[in-house]
Parts: structure tokens; C-alpha cells; sequence
């Protein structure tokens, strides 16, 4: 396939012609680049000094710290809802991490690959206390903000029409942006992934003044995403993020995993993982320590978890459908064997 | 006799095509086609190619699968049931909406601030150079996002207007301006309201028709008839009569505030504040660059016109709009065709406010649920290209209207 291409809608297609290389083109560049959220608390927002910190960010870093050497190899990309999609299709970004959710049409129709699920969500209402509504079925006539270009935009629709009551839509672009207008008042009610609530909500001033309805009316799976057809760049970032995974269920830690990848231990899986047996880095197109360089950068997943939105940190998630599935959750890694 | 020798036309040889003056341009011009149509070939079969290996063949019967989410604002029936391509219609009537609205608001602005940044009052003409050079030198989506935040922080929320001692009450107990939108009262069109626009149209033919009478007799005679007075009786009286006479067909649903749940206007017109605000700002803003066009406009028409207006006796106003104006139109109507279409296609930033025009909706939700920005940005184009060449082929029949007729 021709390598120059001019135009804008040439553009948009330009993807194509690099796909089956990501990993080579990330090697040569030398940077991950990395689409993420405009900014919302906990998943994907700059600090104080300007580096972004989150529980998807981590993922753009682990993978970085993979394939690069160096967590801080990203150029994080912003993307609203909106342009989410189109960066990645494009080729403007490698690897997309943005609260996005798995369904059907986008794995098919939008030629995209969800490579796993870091986080179990499902759509809520935030309404301020002074509102008086206790429960979603309570929201007749009520004015809602909703991010458009996303899933929850559908399920509201859909959710209001089953239950035969009224709304009337604001559509907004971001998180940012929902949150002024829902402080604002120009909308009862703020709508979006129960996660992205509670990271709004902790970023108010008063977050008691405002409730997250019991209702979760959809399943929401996020996780990060590829593009369709490059099946080796898939396998990596799968696996990069199942080594988070792996590490927290057999013990590895941020603290531990240069001791325990010093020598064979006695668990062959840990020594599989860690690189202290067998090649399995060479199977992806990486070394033997790319799992240990994962780890020293981001921790396990229970570390990334509780680190930017656990309970102990400001917004206060508990790990419910997120605990490991020795815990009762959802969260599993396939075997490393 | 010398005979002329008939010189045979010069043989043609390939060699002239470039050696030959009669050639070489055309030559030149074919040769800079072919390379041009190469080119676009070229760009096109690229793309079809680059779009069928990523998998996404260029196909638009996306358009009539179910499209799933709601828009607020609909001036045709729409549900989340409907195909997308009426969620693109919806869009369409959307921007048409502001575009026309826009249009007409900027006009306004612009011919009023136009006239008085030339008026001898010092503070008058400061004022309207302030307000041209302010929307002139700011971008356009700033003074969309500022006119929204104002309109949302400046006014009352629906909660307000509840209770027995409502801190916010509507005006005139008609309309109700919240930080949602602003509630007007609707028209409920009644048995025999037919009959009643008709008397309406009839009254507005017979002020039509009153003002070319006594026009004429004022040319023929000199004679003035009074114009203002009985045009105004002709347009109240005969429909106030047929209102009463035929049992008042005609009633306003006033829109009134959820006394129970969550409060909110029902009934009425909704004006949302993101359409308020966009339609302001764009017609600010476009209105800042119609008043300098119309003030050229008048500046071209040379001085001696009005001192020659004011010789025969006409007051400054009339000079204005009987001598000045239809003069400067000839140079106002070119540049101002191109104000229209840079608002039309302005009106695009309205998703900045979320207004729901046929960029957010075909050219942003559809593309995004879809996965198919290629089509979709076809469609915007084409859109965007057939409304600016409407606008321009009807203005440009204006045109030729206002222009100097040459015989």
C-alpha cells in the first residue's frame, strides 16, 4: 500500500496502511502515544506539575515501561467522546485508555479491538440532595447532562422510553464541561459511568450535597483499546495489562518485584511472569523483564486501583465487581502458561 | 501581374505543439488537466483502496439504521426510534433555523451600527465603533461560550418559580425566562382560526394595496393621504372583529412550572438558551462586520448626494432611506452575501453550547456510533456546500436588482 497520502479524508484512513507494524512504529518513535481523557479525577488527569496521573493513565505508562524501558516514554493525547474513536482509527494515537466502553458495534462496526476490561462500570445519576428524588424512576421532566458521542447517551434514551417517563437532553462535550453546567444549574441531573460520578462529585466543593442515585441502569465494561488488524500490538497491551492483574492475584507488588524476580522462586507461573523462566517476553515481540518493568512502573492492579481511585483516595471507589475473583470479583487474568 | 503564390498552410508537425506560439498555451492548459485529473484519481483510488483494507468500505446505508439517542431540540417529530437520517434532518432544520434567524438579526445589527458609527454624536459613533472592533477582534466561539454562561448564570432556575412565594415570577405572566431556556406562550389554533388568518391576510393585502393608493394620488396631485394611521386601523380592526365574531378560535397554552416533582416548564414555546446563545453571538458578531460593509457603503456614495437631498428639502432620514441607502446598496450587497455565508457555516461551533445542529448530530453522534466519519463529513460538505450556494444564487438575484440598470 502507498506509504505518502495527502487530504483530510486520506487521513482519516492513513491508519491502514501502518497497522499491521504499531509495535515497530512505537519502538521508532520512541514515544507511546496515548489517547486519554480530557481530564476526569482518578482515570486520567494532569497533576500539579503537569504529569498525568490516573488509573488509565497507568495503563499507557505500563505499557511504555514495556515495550520502551521508560514509563514516562507517552505523549498523552486528550480525546473527548467525540474524538475518541476517529484519533485512534486514524493513527494519531497507539493505544487508547479513556473510560471506554466495550460493546458489539465497536469492536465490529468501528474496526476497533477492546483488548480487556480494567474497569467494571455501569451508567448512574449524581442530582444534588436539594432535588428531593430518591430514585431514577423519580426523574419525570427532569433535564439531564449527558456526554454525547457516548453509550450512555443511548442507554438514557432507552432507559427513560422503557420506563415511559420524560427528559429533555443537554448535550455536552466533557466531563469538564458537564460538571459546570450541572454546577451551574443548567441541567437536574448529571449522567454518566457511576466511576465518572464519583470523580466529579469528589471534585466539589461540597460533595454532600450531592447523591448518586442506587440506579445503575447499564453494564458498562471499560477498557483500553486498539485498532482492528494488528493482532501482535493487541496481544501486548492484553497482556500487559493481565500481567497488573496477575501480579496482584499471586502477590507481586510494586515493593517486591525486583526481590522476587532476582532468582527462580518456588511458584513457576510467578517465575514465568517475572521472566526467571522460560522466554515468554520474546512470545509478544518484548525481553524477559518486560513484566517487571510493568510492575516497577505502575504496581499491580490492586495499586494502580487503590492508588488513584480506591477507597483510600479521594474519590472512593470500593472494588466491588473490581476485586479479584478470589474476592468474589470480576477482575480474572487468563493463566500465564 | 504578379500572382500571389497560394502559400499552402504550413504542414503540422508534432513539434509545433510546444515550438508554436497558436499551440503552446493550449498544449500547456491540456497537459495541466491531465495532471490534475491524475492527481485526484490518484487521492481518490487511495483512499477507496486505504478505506476497504482498514474494512470500512464507503457505504451509507448507516443512515437508516435506528439511531438511538434524543435531541432537545426538534422542529419536526423525532424519536430515539428513528433513523439516523432524520436525526440528520433534525440537524438540518437546526442550523437552517439559526442560519435564517442569524441572517436576518445580523442584518439589523449591522445596517443600525453601521449608520450611527458615522452619526456626528461623539458618543453614539465611540459606542458602535466599541461594539464593531469588540465582536470583530474576538473569536466567534468565545462569544458563544460567554453569551451562554450568561444566560445561565444571569437567570432564575425553574425551582424559583415555584410556590406560593416564588422568588422569580414571569413576565407579564407570559413568558418565563429560566437558565434553561426562555418559555413562550403557544398559539392553540381552534375551530374557524382558518377563517381568521384569512381575514388576516385580506386586511395585510388591503394595507398593501392602500399604500400604492395613496402613493399614486400624491404623485399625481401632490396630496398626501394619511398612511400610518389607517393602515394600522386596517390591520387591528377587521381581525379583532372576525376574532370576536367567530367565538375566539384562537388561545395561548401559557407554559407554567411542575408544581410536583422536579420542577420544570411545561407547555409553551421552549427557546433553549444554547439556541439563544448562539444566535446572539452569531448575529453580534457577524452584525460587527455588516456595519462596516454598510458604512462603506453609504462613504462611497459621494457627499454632493445628500447636500443635493438637502437642497430639494428632504429631512436627514429621508435622505437616508430615499437617496443615501438605495445607492449604497450596490456596494453593500456583494460583501454582504459573504457575511451570510461565513455565518452559515459558523453556525457549525454551535455544539460548544450543545446546540443540536446537523454538525452534532450527523457530523458528531451518528459518526461516533457509528464509526463512519468519511460519509458522514461527505454529507456535511455537501450540506454545507448546497445551503451556501442557495444563499448566494438568491442574494445574487437581489443583486441584480439593486444594481445600476444599464440601458
Amino acid at each position: 500500500m502507498r506509504a505518502t497520502m495527502w487530504g483530510a479524508a486520506a487521513l482519516i484512513v492513513a491508519a491502514g496502511a501502518a497497522s499491521a507494524q504499531t509495535l515497530n512504529d512505537v519502538r521508532s518513535r520512541g514515544v507511546l502515544n496515548c489517547g486519554v481523557n480530557t481530564g476526569l479525577t482518578g482515570f486520567a488527569e494532569p497533576d500539579a506539575q503537569g504529569v498525568w496521573q490516573g488509573f488509565d493513565v497507568d495503563i499507557c505508562r505500563a505499557v511504555a515501561a514495556a515495550v520502551l524501558n521508560d514509563p514516562m516514554a507517552v505523549n498523552f493525547v486528550p480525546t473527548t467522546g467525540q474524538t475518541r474513536f476517529t484519533a485512534l482509527s486514524s493513527g494519531e494515537i497507539d493505544l487508547l485508555a479513556r473510560n471506554s466502553t466495550w460493546t458489539f458495534s465497536r469492536d465490529t462496526e468501528l474496526r476497533l479491538d477492546f483488548v480487556a476490561v480494567n474497569y467494571y462500570d455501569g451508567q448512574g445519576f449524581l442530582v444534588p440532595r436539594a432535588l428531593g428524588v430518591a430514585s431514577a424512576q423519580e426523574l419525570d421532566g427532569a433535564t439531564i447532562c449527558i456526554q454525547t458521542g457516548t453509550t450512555t447517551e443511548l442507554n438514557l434514551a432507552d432507559f427513560f422510553r422503557v420506563n415511559n417517563i420524560s427528559y429533555e437532553p443537554v448535550p455536552i462535550a466533557n466531563d469538564d464541561e458537564g460538571q459546570q453546567q450541572y454546577l451551574a444549574g443548567a441541567c437536574d441531573v448529571y449522567t454518566t459511568d457511576a466511576s465518572g460520578l464519583a470523580s466529579v462529585r469528589a471534585t466539589f466543593e461540597n460533595p454532600d450535597d450531592h447523591v448518586i442515585l442506587p440506579e445503575i441502569i447499564s453494564k458498562e465494561p471499560l477498557g483500553p483499546v486498539v485498532r482492528h488488524g494488528d493482532n501482535e500490538w493487541a496481544d501486548l497491551v492484553r497482556w500487559v495489562f493481565y500481567a497488573m492483574v496477575a501480579a496482584e492475584e499471586l502477590g507481586i507488588t510494586q515493593d517486591n518485584v525486583a526481590e522476587m524476580a532476582s532468582a527462580p522462586g518456588d511458584n513457576p507461573e510467578i517465575n514465568r511472569l517475572l521472566g526467571t523462566e522460560d522466554e515468554y517476553g520474546t512470545m509478544i515481540g518484548l525481553d524477559a523483564q518486560w513484566a517487571v518493568r510493568v510492575i516497577e512502573a505502575v504496581g499491580n492492579y490492586g495499586e494502580s486501583f487503590e492508588r488513584h481511585i480506591g477507597e483510600g483516595s479521594p474519590i472512593g471507589l470500593a472494588r466491588g465487581l473490581n476485586a479479584q475473583w478470589t474476592d468474589g470479583g470480576l477482575i480474572y487474568a487468563p493463566p500465564f502458561r | 501581374m504578379t500572382a500571389i503564390p497560394d502559400r499552402a498552410p504550413p504542414r503540422f508537425r508534432a513539434g509545433d505543439l510546444l515550438g508554436d506560439e497558436r499551440w503552446r498555451g493550449l498544449t500547456i492548459q491540456a497537459l495541466a488537466l491531465a495532471a490534475l485529473g491524475l492527481l485526484g484519481w490518484f487521492l481518490i483510488s487511495n483512499l477507496v483502496a486505504n478505506l476497504a483494507a482498514l474494512g470500512k468500505p464507503i457505504d451509507f446505508s448507516f443512515l437508516w439504521r435506528r439511531a438511538g439517542y434524543d435531541i432537545n431540540q426538534r422542529l419536526i417529530p423525532y424519536t430515539s426510534d428513528d433513523p439516523h437520517w432524520r436525526a440528520a434532518v433534525v440537524g438540518m432544520l437546526n442550523t437552517l433555523l439559526v442560519a435564517v434567524l442569524g441572517c436576518i438579526a445580523a442584518t439589523i445589527f449591522g445596517v443600525i451600527a453601521g449608520v450611527l458609527r458615522l452619526s456626528r454624536n461623539w458618543l453614539v459613533s465611540l459606542l458602535m465603533a466599541a461594539y464593531v472592533e469588540g465582536f470583530r477582534n474576538v473569536p466567534l466561539v468565545l462569544w458563544i461560550i460567554v453569551t451562554f454562561s450568561v444566560l445561565v448564570h444571569a437567570t432564575p432556575a425553574p425551582a424559583a418559580f415555584r410556590g406560593e412565594e416564588a422568588e422569580a415570577s414571569m413576565l407579564f405572566g407570559l413568558v418565563a425566562i429560566t437558565n434553561r431556556g426562555t418559555y413562550l406562550p403557544r398559539p392553540v389554533w381552534g375551530d374557524g382560526s382558518a377563517l381568521l388568518l384569512l381575514v388576516v391576510a385580506l386586511s395585510v393585502v388591503a394595507v398593501w394595496v392602500w399604500r400604492r393608493l395613496a402613493r399614486r394620488r400624491q404623485e399625481e396631485t401632490g396630496q398626501p393621504l394619511p398612511v400610518l394611521w389607517v393602515s394600522l386601523a386596517i390591520l387591528l380592526v377587521p381581525p379583532a372583529l372576525a376574532f370576536l365574531a367567530l367565538g375566539r378560535p384562537l388561545s395561548f397554552d401559557v407554559p407554567a412550572v411542575r408544581e410536583t416533582g422536579i420542577a420544570n416548564f411545561q407547555g409553551g414555546i421552549a427557546v433553549l438558551n444554547s439556541f439563544m446563545a448562539l444566535w446572539l453571538a452569531l448575529s453580534l458578531y457577524t452584525g460587527a462586520f455588516i456595519a462596516e460593509i454598510v458604512r462603506a457603503g453609504i462613504l462611497s456614495v459621494s457627499r454632493g448626494q445628500t447636500e443635493a437631498a438637502y437642497a430639494l428639502g428632504l429631512r436627514p432620514g429621508r435622505t437616508m432611506r430615499l437617496v443615501i441607502l438605495p445607492q449604497a446598496l450596490r456596494v453593500i450587497v456583494p460583501p454582504l452575501i459573504s457575511q451570510f455565508l461565513n455565518l452559515t457555516k459558523n453556525s457549525s461551533l454551535a455544539i460548544a453550547v450543545g446546540y443540536m445542529d446537523i454538525r452534532a448530530t450527523l457530523g458528531g453522534i451518528t459518526i461516533n456510533q457509528t464509526g463512519r466519519e468519511f460519509e458522514g463529513m461527505l454529507l456535511l460538505a455537501g450540506f454545507y456546500l448546497t445551503v451556501s450556494l442557495v444563499i448566494s444564487g438568491l442574494m445574487n438575484v437581489y443583486n441584480r436588482r439593486v444594481a445600476i440598470k444599464e440601458r
